[in-house]
């Protein structure tokens, strides 16, 4: 017998079935790959669904330029392994080009930028549907997030008009111009995306697990002070630490947490016993209680 | 480990949220900074407890005025299971969150004010629970702390509860009473030292013991094709892989099989998970199969066992949940999304509305309304192969699609 029996294998099976849908029922799909977890399990799961043949979209990657470098450097491995095509727009073109501004200060961050460039990709390539690592269990304003989230000509979400979503039937119709958001591992939590990593040895980079690092604490919180991309005060101490990433956004808005775990067993296992949620070490979540609601609604990601 | 997905249901102020928010954190579920966040916002407001609700209401609109709009899915687990909770709203203009939420699950939770009692609401939200056949429901009676306690009030509401049973049409369903108190925290994941005169389970005790045999609808094995692998490379040169869900029931190496709509048998040659081979795809797995011969099938096309045919027709009569402002008509046409298969549909007649709060039928309607139930009859330009709901939860659904705003406007039930 095959496949029923185990709560991540259910999980498996729906984000596959997604997937399928989404190459079936769009022309030009394509993965947001950032070089996180989340997206590399699903590179693995559209590996799956489409088996012998090769992944029938492109990955594309809106480089923030404040990427760990440990990231890049396994998203170009990957990319080459299994023979994928890969976009990259940079967020520093769309600041090159005056579209967007770059924040200053101490808290100055990329993320919010991404937003321009991704929707000045999705128009350039013509993309209808956007794959996407989002989770429900991350934030307040995903838990009300569709699998097939449709987007205006502005990207935006209409999250008081959302297409209902029935049985496991994904309405994929759009208009021209529109394209439709996709979150295969909607029902995915944090701990069942590493249980899976685990399960399926996938391999993810290497800041995910406990190394030696220069940081420095602010709010409580620990950021890195190595490569010179989070802003730091001159009185604020630089001291090294074990640490390891739970998300590997951009490094500006992105904190370390403490740990030993050196192994993804390891991982699994601190996760399992953690106190404090995934988002709890993104500082862009924390600028207000609607920060991810705003965020969406101007089409971020 | 297994998942169980729950759908709620309730009225404005019933406390589903609140209640939802108890259990994450009784279960321990909350993480700290979002306990911390709670407690913040509770203590800005002025409350004199903490507010759980505040755990689950997303959307600034909510948090506003204090209640819950849109499908939001909480996810806990025990020991035991992973649960999936799909907290829906109770306004009677949400009705279509309701339908969706309870669509994709096995169990669900239906509140009701012990201060108020059974009202025409809680009618509502029993009927789409037994219209949707959802196997497991509990009547979870709130605010129990609001009527002292009472046992009298407790059997007062479950013998109004009771005279509502008699109605419904799906008798198999299985109903449980457990008088709480999401506030307070009785008999939602502990059991109440208040209400010594309740013998029952705690709400998650009840929920930690159902049994997958009690809850999963099961049918016989329908393959709809998703989608049609080709990999057109030198190793895999003839290669025809059938991409799908399986769903009902299971399939194995060997089978007779029929494509539908074409009737051409042919027998399962492999079934394929990845890179391995299978004996059996099991009930909803998402497999790739080949077949002994080489036949034409494309998206849309079913794949089914040779003695167990599902209804080959280009029409069909179904339960409708009406999900949009703009009216159904007799004559207008839709897109009709059945699984993976979509047809062009005609409206042909309305037969008659439900009254969704158990009050009977309405004949001679000329069109239905958002939030309406009515039984209609379509004409497809293409047949479907379907089964009857109350036979095949999966194969016995579609989706309606407007063409010209392209939003998802019903649900249908065939009969």
């Amino acid at each position: 017998m095959k496949k029923d029996t185990s709560y991540i294998n259910a999980l498996e099976n729906e984000a596959i079935y997604i997937i399928r849908e989404v190459a079936a029922q769009f022309e030009r799909p394509v993965l947001l790959f950032s070089g996180g977890k989340d997206s590399i399990t699903l590179v693995r799961l559209a590996q799956k669904a489409f088996y012998p043949a090769k992944i029938p979209f492109p990955l594309m990657h809106i480089d923030t330029g404040h990427n760990f470098p440990e990231t890049i450097e396994f998203r170009d491995r990957l990319v080459e392994e299994l023979g994928l095509e890969l976009i990259v727009r940079n967020v520093q073109d769309s600041i090159d080009q005056g579209k967007v501004k770059e924040e200053s200060g101490r808290y100055a961050s990329r993320n919010m930028l991404q937003t321009t460039t991704l929707l000045d990709a999705i128009e350039e390539f013509k993309f209808d549907a956007c794959i996407g690592g989002a989770r429900r269990d991350e934030e307040k304003a995903r838990a009300k997030e569709r699998i097939f989230s449709v987007r205006d000509d502005f990207g935006q979400w209409d999250e008081k008009n959302q297409r209902p979503e029935l049985f496991d039937m994904l309405n994929g119709e759009i208009e021209l111009g529109q394209n439709v958001r996709v979150f295969p591992i909607s029902n995915w939590t944090e701990l069942d995306v590493w249980s899976y990593i685990e399960k399926e040895n996938i391999e993810i980079p290497s800041i995910y697990f406990a190394h030696k690092r220069k940081v420095f604490l602010r709010d409580g919180m620990i950021w890195s002070a190595e490569d010179g991309i989070v802003y730091r005060d001159d009185e604020e101490e630089v001291i090294e630490e074990m640490v390891r990433f739970r998300t590997v956004g951009d490094m500006s808005c992105t904190a370390a947490v403490l740990s030993d775990a050196t192994t993804i067993n390891k991982v699994v296992e601190e996760i399992r016993d953690s106190s404090i949620s995934e988002r709890g070490a993104r500082i862009d979540d924390k600028r207000s209680e609607a920060a991810m609601e705003k965020r969406k609604q101007q089409g971020y990601f | 480990m297994e998942v169980l997905k729950i759908a709620t249901a309730g009225s404005v102020d019933d406390g589903k949220s609140t209640l939802i928010g108890r259990i994450l954190y009784d279960t321990k579920s909350l993480t700290t900074d979002k306990l911390e966040a709670i407690e913040k916002t509770s203590k800005q407001r002025g409350y004199d407890y903490l507010d759980f609700s505040l755990a689950t209401d997303g959307l600034v609109a909510e948090r506003e005025q204090g209640i819950t709009i849109d499908v939001a899915h909480i996810y806990f687990s025990t020991k035991k299971k992973s649960y999936i909770i799909a907290d829906t709203p109770g306004h009677v203009e949400y009705t279509r969150n309701m339908v969706t939420g309870a669509s994709t699950s096995q169990a669900s939770i239906i509140l009701i004010d012990a201060r108020k009692g059974v009202i025409e609401q809680t009618n509502r939200h029993f009927f789409i629970n037994n219209l949707l056949r959802i196997k497991d429901v509990v009547v979870a009676i709130n605010k129990m702390d609001l009527v002292d306690y009472s046992e009298e009030v407790y059997n007062k509401i479950k013998a109004d509860f009771e005279d509502l049973m008699s109605k419904r049409d799906y008798q198999g369903q299985n109903i449980s009473f457990i008088p709480v108190s999401a506030l307070k925290g009785d008999n939602v994941v502990n059991k109440s030292e208040k209400m010594s005169w309740y013998k029952g389970e705690s709400l998650l005790e009840h929920l930690e013991k159902l049994d997958k045999a009690d809850i999963f609808n099961t049918g016989t094995p329908r393959f709809p094709v998703q989608y049609v692998i080709r990999p057109k490379t030198e190793e895999y040169h003839d290669y025809r892989g059938y991409a799908g869900k399986v769903y009902g029931g299971n399939l194995s190496v060997g089978d007779e099989v029929v494509v539908l709509p074409s009737q051409t048998k042919s027998r399962i040659k492999d079934i394929y998970f990845y890179n391995e081979k299978f004996e059996t795809a099991s009930r909803r797995s998402s497999v790739t199969i080949t077949l002994e011969d080489d036949v034409n099938v494309s998206r849309g096309d079913m794949i089914v066992k040779a003695d167990d045919l599902p209804t080959i027709e280009k029409q069909f009569t179904a339960n409708v949940c009406w999900m949009d402002s703009k009216q159904l008509t007799p004559g207008a046409k839709y897109t009709v999304q059945h699984g993976v298969n979509k047809v062009l549909a005609k409206v042909n007649a309305i037969h008659h509305k439900i009254n969704p709060d158990y009050s009977g039928i309405e004949e001679d309607v000329t069109g239905i309304g958002m939030n309406d139930i009515a039984e209609v009859s379509f004409k497809l330009n293409k047949p479907i192969f379907y089964d009857k709901f109350k036979d095949h939860r999966t194969n016995g659904s579609f989706i309606i699609i407007d063409p010209q705003s392209n939003s998802t406007v019903g649900a249908g039930f065939i009969q």
